[in-house]
């Protein structure tokens, strides 16, 4: 039995070594309901929150609160309006002389200055920075040589930008870009504060910014205290007194948060609860355009899908989707059915235009049928939807797409879906030329232009042009928009070009994507901007 | 039937087992002999007509009386039945949908209703015993068959091959599901179940081993088996007559729970885009797409959950049966 | 029995190194998880091959190996690809989702086993049916759904108890999440101790000790149970990787911010460090755990002995 008694202690020991490691925990950190502070979900941002390393909604947020920039986009009408710039001036769409307005600081003191813009987009283009969002500055000349496509960079600072004073500094660009001054709202254009060269570890724990929020605390993983910033300048004050952002695992549980009263701000609602969100919220659900487009991108890289007479296919296979029903039961109203190549967020003065595609983007099973017979029928007789499947409701939505495919064809499984487990697995995919077959491709615009919804996905040889579309005819429509002096020439020009696209279907326009949130009882003023994030400083906390 | 002559059945344990409950026997070799012969010539418990049996041929015959062995096996064939020709029992098809009936419960003609993508629930529920079945089933063989041949001669023989495979076996314990999943099904593409079935039994083996390892490793202290080896018995015969047989209950409850939750797992892959793709339907891949939909419409889970239940009941009490039978203390 | 435990330590050497470099491979053959760090939009391809550059992306999958054990045997596991340092992400991760494990166990053994003994007993009776009937709706019945289901009406519809658990994840908190995590095993655990149970109620020590006039209680816990455990104790070791490190589904409805969420997170970003070094960490839990188990069944059959 000795045997037996020292493994009995044995055993002990390794249990308690187990147990011990256990222990720890805390006390309950409050919960909702502090007296003028907003708590809202949130999700862990992907990248350190670097004004042009945050290119997501989760970043974006916080990014929202804490920054200003020279623009700031109107959260009801998307116009692009001055924040920090006084004037933005320009003789021939390409040099761009920026004056800043007086009186704003920091939230640490020190003055935003001609100097802190110039800093901070230096920081944001050098390739030894790392940051997403460089490609932003790539219209100012010097790019090249803090960002060349391989090798060491040649300079720390672009020449394109001049500091003239304290307020004031050019910026030169490398070709005419009319609508670049509206450009200058996304937050990658945001100034950056001294401490963020001298204390970069302490600046990313705790951001320090311009804008009417201060940061408080950021536990990385769990969540962020935000509080209003009583010395703020600007006129867009916050009306409450903070945000707590809380980390979700899942969308759907502070979802269950919300309705049980543990929050009060979801800003995401779950597909699956779509059905009840009247039940449960009633009046308290917004569901607004935001600037995000989903299309089934063709491989064009691809003779079987580009050779002549395959138009007639991709017409054929966009008429044959049902989009009104598939928005509608599938989504619950969430989407709205695409009808052309931009987003009802831009305004019919930015360039939407709810008739662009015309009878391609109407459901017609027989016409469908028709047009993908004389265009020489399906490549193989099959067709093979893919996305990745790890976020969103996309297995839902590709399966009823080729439902309707194929109840429009009559020919049995024509249509199939391949799901990709990983975004990253689906974006390498992609980015290889691999697929063979149409795919998704979801677009958020990260400002409200309808330049931005085609230039980089259908322009020859453009960064997110997946399926290498090329039109010369498209590219030149494009160069000539981007020159044009006058906004609405501008846009008009766009449409122009906008309008082969109807004509080629390079990628079928499936429908807008809409921001979604709740709000519990005892906040109002509750609205979205069209990057689907809340506007904080406006909600009123009763 | 021929019976073979096999003078130690593990019936006969309750003879033997008395006699000490600590070290080995001490027995002579003279004296076991005898005590063989003497076994040998006596009528097993159980033996109708004085007739000596084997084992397995005693488990059998003690199966076919057994109520719930043939509940349980009608069971099974009429799900291998269905599984084999669906449109038996089902006329329609279960590719055909009407994205208008989404989530509508039932109508003449479909009885239990439709699901998100406007598909018959009957018609798919139907359809997918055969996917389902064919995963859960060979899943659970693979699985309970290289696990417990692995784990039981590991448990048995002890020493660095117990070592080996116990540490191979944490290896496996280690990688997550999701991370197995998506590399091993992304690098197979195959429209088939086999990959799911390759990789479920990759994953489920090394539970079973250690289940089997575990139990063997208690079996083998037994005073028959330790009174068998002193009789000369060899470890062939020793494993597959004396240990094996007392070994082999937990196996089978575990394996016929695994079966269940091998069907599933396989829902869980296919939720991750890497399992069963359409057209292959399965209960898997509905009960998936049913678990969000659960306050919505939870007639879509019912359906495909109940004929999972069934069959986990139909195996559940097989089992049981299979385990009643090699029992002899319990005839 | 003392060298037993060593050797047994030391063969943690080789499977540390082997686990590390089948994830590592596995990881690796997920692809590159770069292009996903830029959302919707292409990679800047000379920023992606900075980023490929400094986390040795560049290199071949051995060079990149090494280095990677390398940096671990300097305390170094890493970073995700938030900024964050892995072993903070293992530091606020283990804790809680060990707490949640033990509170799992804890109910799959007092329940589990209570359940099991009940049935085993009272074979073919009113309670043993029921027993397997509920048995075989947990079984059928996805974890998503009895999560969700248990949340709603506990949480939400009654208000019994909070519907997610907060950041410090404290033990009450954490009851019905273990409850629903330990509820698939719960199945395992009862049907193995009520199938032992049912065993060895005829077997001669059993009869011997009810013989002896010793009373019923005592003859079940101290002969008939003791002896019927092995198979379950050892399906809790196996079943210690099933709730630590495939927590997924029960730490995102629950909002627990455990080892699962994080290896989820991990994986879908393709991101090597988090992975590997989550991963590693439960591996040594399961050798630690298997070590425990099989020192158990020395504890319970003292006829097994470790030289």
């Amino acid at each position: 039995m000795r045997g037996a008694t020292h493994a009995r202690w044995a055993a002990g020991a390794v249990a308690v070594a187990l147990a011990a490691t256990a222990c720890g925990g805390g006390s309950d950190s409050g919960g909702s309901g502090e007296a003028g502070i907003v708590s809202s979900s949130w999700g862990d941002p992907q990248n350190p929150l670097e004004p042009a390393n945050t290119n997501e909604v989760q970043g974006g947020k916080v990014l929202d609160m804490v920054f200003r920039g020279l623009m700031r986009y109107d959260p009801e009408t998307g116009e692009a309006q001055n924040m920090l710039a006084e004037r933005i001036e320009t003789q021939d769409s390409q040099n761009f002389t920026i004056t800043l307005k007086e009186g704003w600081t920091f939230s640490n003191g020190e003055p935003v200055t001609a100097q802190s813009f110039v800093d901070a987009w230096n920081y944001g283009a050098d390739v030894r920075n790392k940051q997403n969002n460089a490609p932003f500055f790539s219209d100012i000349v010097g790019y090249d040589d803090v960002h060349p496509a391989s090798g060491d960079p040649t300079a720390k600072t672009m020449k394109g930008l001049v500091v003239k004073d304290a307020r004031t500094f050019t910026v030169a660009l490398d070709k005419k870009f009319s609508t670049w001054p509206d450009t200058l709202g996304y937050q990658a254009f945001s100034p950056l504060p001294k401490a963020f060269f001298t204390d970069h570890a302490a600046w990313l724990d705790k951001p320090v910014g311009n804008g009417p929020y201060t940061v408080d605390s950021y536990t990385k993983g769990t969540g962020m205290k935000l509080r209003r910033w009583d010395g703020y300048p600007g006129e867009d004050k916050a009306v409450n007194g903070g945000v707590d952002l809380k980390v979700y695992t899942d969308n759907n549980t502070a979802y269950t948060d919300l309705i049980s009263g543990n929050l009060d701000l979801v800003d995401d609602i779950p597909a699956q609860q779509l059905k009840n969100v009247k039940n449960d919220l009633g009046d308290r659900y917004i569901n607004q355009p935001a600037l995000i487009m989903q299309t089934l991108t063709f491989p064009l890289y691809d003779p079987r899908w580009s050779k002549p007479g395959m138009e007639k296919v991709r017409r054929g296979i966009s008429m044959a989707i049902n989009r009104d029903e598939i928005t509608r039961q599938i989504f619950r109203e969430t989407r709205t059915p695409a009808k052309d190549w931009t987003s009802p967020a831009l305004g019919e003065k930015g360039g939407f235009n709810p008739t662009l595609c015309g009878d391609a983007c109407t459901y017609d099973p027989a016409a469908a049928k028709q047009l993908i017979q004389e265009g020489g029928g399906l490549p193989g007789g099959k067709v093979t939807l893919t996305s990745n499947v790890d976020t969103g409701s996309h297995r839902d939505w590709m399966d009823a797409v080729c439902n309707s495919i194929n109840n429009a064809l009559g020919e049995g499984p024509a249509c199939t879906v391949n799901p990709v487990g990983t975004f990253a697995d689906f974006r390498n995919q992609q980015s290889s030329y691999k697929l063979t077959g149409p795919f998704r491709s979801g677009w958020q615009a990260d400002y409200p232009l309808i330049q931005n919804f085609l230039q980089p996905l259908y322009y020859t040889g453009a960064s997110s042009n997946y399926g290498k579309f090329s039109d010369p005819q498209f590219d030149k429509l494009v160069d000539e928009a981007n020159q044009e002096a006058d906004p609405a020439q501008a846009v008009t020009k766009f449409q122009d070009a906008e309008k082969i696209l109807a004509a080629q279907m390079p990628a079928i326009p499936l429908w807008y994507q809409n921001g979604s949130a709740g709000y519990a009882e005892r906040l109002s003023d509750v609205a979205l901007n069209q990057f689907s994030v809340p506007v904080y400083n406006r909600i009123k906390v009763s | 039937m021929p019976e073979p002559y096999d003078p130690l059945q593990p019936g006969d344990k309750e003879a033997i087992a008395p006699t000490g409950a600590g070290g080995p026997m001490d027995l002579a070799i003279e004296e076991a002999e005898s005590l063989e012969k003497t076994l040998g010539d006596a009528p097993g418990p159980s033996g109708p007509g004085g007739k000596a049996r084997s084992l397995w041929s005693d488990a059998w015959h003690q199966l076919r009386r057994n109520p719930v062995f043939v509940v349980s096996a009608l069971l099974i064939a009429f799900l291998v039945v269905i599984a084999i020709w669906p449109q038996l029992i089902a006329s329609g098809d279960p590719l055909k949908c009407d994205l208008s009936k989404s989530q509508e419960g039932s109508a003449p003609g479909h009885p239990f209703g439709y699901d998100t993508q406007g598909c018959d629930v009957y018609t798919r529920t139907v359809y997918g015993a055969r996917a389902s079945i064919t995963v859960g089933v060979c899943a659970t063989l693979g699985a309970a068959l290289l696990g417990s041949l692995l784990g039981g001669l590991a448990g048995f023989f002890g020493g660095w091959g117990d070592a080996t495979l116990s540490r191979v076996a944490d290896i496996f314990f280690g990688i997550p599901v999701i991370l197995g999943g998506l590399v091993f099904l992304s690098v197979v593409t195959s429209t088939t179940v086999w990959p799911v079935v390759g990789f479920i039994v990759l994953l489920g083996w090394p539970q079973i081993a250690r289940i089997a390892r575990g139990s063997v490793i208690t079996a083998k202290q037994n005073d028959y088996v330790q009174a068998a080896r002193a009789l000369g018995a060899g470890n062939t015969r020793l494993l597959l007559r004396h240990v094996a047989p007392n070994a082999v209950a937990p196996v089978i409850v575990v394996a016929t729970i695994a079966l269940g939750t091998y069907i599933a797992l396989e829902a869980t892959l296919s939720f991750l885009g890497v399992g069963l793709r359409p057209p292959t339907v399965s209960w898997g891949i509905d009960i998936s797409n049913a678990a969000s939909q659960i306050r919505n419409a939870p007639h879509m889970l019912l359906w495909p959950a109940g004929a999972l239940s069934i069959t986990v009941l139909a195996f559940i009490m097989l089992g049981d049966a299979v385990r009643d039978a090699l029992d002899p203390k319990l005839r | 029995m003392g060298r037993y435990v060593i050797r047994r330590l030391l063969q943690m050497i080789p499977v540390f190194i082997g686990s590390t470099f089948l994830i590592f491979i596995m990881v690796y053959a997920l692809g590159d998880p770069v292009a996903a760090l830029f959302g919707d939009k292409a990679p800047d391809p000379a920023t992606a091959a900075r980023i490929r550059k400094d986390l040795y992306l560049d290199r071949p999958l051995w060079e990149q190996y090494l280095h990677y054990m390398g940096q671990i045997f300097q305390g170094d596991f890493g970073t995700a690809f938030n900024g964050q340092p892995v072993t903070e992400l293992m530091a606020s991760a283990f804790p809680v989702t060990l707490r949640l494990t033990l509170v799992a166990i804890t109910i799959e053994i007092v329940v589990g086993i209570t359940l099991g003994v009940v049935s085993g007993l009272r074979r073919g009776r009113t309670i043993d049916t029921t027993l397997l009937v509920l048995t075989l709706v947990v079984i059928s019945v996805p974890t998503f759904v009895t999560g969700y289901l248990l949340q709603y009406l506990l949480g939400v519809k009654w208000g019994w108890v909070r519907p997610t658990v907060s950041p410090d994840a404290p033990l009450n908190e954490l009851i019905l999440p273990g409850i629903v995590l330990a509820l698939v095993s719960l199945a395992y655990v009862t049907r193995l101790s009520r199938t032992s149970i049912a065993e060895n109620t005829k077997a001669d020590y059993v009869r011997t000790a009810v013989a002896k006039g010793l009373p019923r209680r005592r003859v079940i816990t101290r002969h008939l149970l003791r002896n019927s455990l092995i198979p379950v104790v050892t399906f809790i070791g196996t079943d210690i990787g099933a709730l630590m490190g495939g927590a997924i589904v029960t730490e995102r409805i629950f909002n627990i911010h455990g080892v699962g969420y994080q290896l989820y997170q991990g994986i879908l970003r393709n991101n090597s460090p988090t992975v590997v070094g989550f991963v590693t960490i439960l591996v040594i839990v399961f050798l630690l755990a298997n070590l425990l188990v099989d020192l158990l069944y020395a504890v319970l059959d003292p006829r097994i002995r470790y030289a």
